[in-house]
């Protein structure tokens, strides 16, 4: 694997957190740039998505993920005509970012949720592995 | 030996602790584009691992690999994902009673065969 370490459920718990964790941040930086306004079209900040991939392991058969590529997506951004703005251009329009905010924060939502599944599937495991150990 | 000394249930704990992985897998995936979740026949998998212990031929898991199967899902998404949360953790849950109760069986066997060797 990308490491070369054997994948065990405490690191297939990891990738998978930090994976979240990215998606996360994503949506958070775009939330953060809504409202956000450029002089033309092009320059306009576009949302950032985090894509998932699977990662198989064969020697254990878990499945773990990674945060492949951070991919912009392309929303166009909404023009807005505003001759007094100071980033206007010579048509007096600006380019306001193209951020929904409700998509973000369902996805951030989205993301918690799952990163607390991870969690708790993680602490199940934990808890019967250690049983196994303790008995005698 | 270990076979003879828990019969079933040596067997049947190794097949719960690799269907916890693959659900715990399916969790971790939940939000890949393109995953298809798994999940071990439980039947399946037990009479192929029990027949391997019979044949003593370490390499057999072909019968294995063909007791991992693809889920159906209930409605497909449209990023190809067949993971639905709420059924992972129902399964997640079960397997966890049921391996919980397969680890008491193990050790009731064990329990008794200490006090057979102390002769108390």
């Amino acid at each position: 694997m990308s490491d070369g370490r054997p994948v065990t459920l405490f690191n297939l718990t990891e990738r998978a957190m930090s994976a979240q964790l990215v998606r996360m941040n994503a949506a958070t930086s775009n939330l953060a740039n809504a409202g956000s306004v450029a002089s033309s079209a092009d320059q306009a900040y576009r949302p950032i998505r985090a894509v998932f991939t699977a990662e198989v392991d064969r020697a254990s058969g878990l499945t773990s993920v990674s945060s492949g590529a951070l991919v912009r997506a392309e929303t166009e951004p909404t023009k807005r005509y505003d001759p007094g703005h100071p980033l206007a251009d010579r048509d007096g329009n600006v380019f306001e970012a193209g951020v929904d905010e409700s998509a973000e924060m369902v996805e951030i939502m989205e993301s918690a949720r799952q990163y607390q599944n991870m969690v708790q599937a993680m602490q199940t495991a934990k808890q019967l592995m250690l049983e196994t150990l303790r008995s005698k | 030996m270990s076979e003879n000394l828990f019969g079933i249930h040596g067997a049947a704990l190794e097949v719960r602790s690799k269907r916890m992985g693959v659900l715990a897998s399916n969790i971790a995936n939940a939000a890949t584009p393109g995953y298809k979740a798994r999940d071990v026949d439980f039947a399946a998998a037990l009479d192929a691992k029990l027949a391997q212990g019979r044949a003593s031929a370490p390499a057999l898991s072909a019968g294995e690999d063909a007791a991992l199967l693809y889920r159906t899902p209930t409605m497909a998404s449209l990023d190809g994902n067949t993971v639905e949360l709420n059924r992972e953790q129902l399964a997640f849950a079960e397997n966890a009673l049921a391996y919980s109760a397969t680890l008491s069986f193990v050790q009731g066997k064990v329990n008794t065969l200490t006090r057979a060797l102390k002769g108390e």
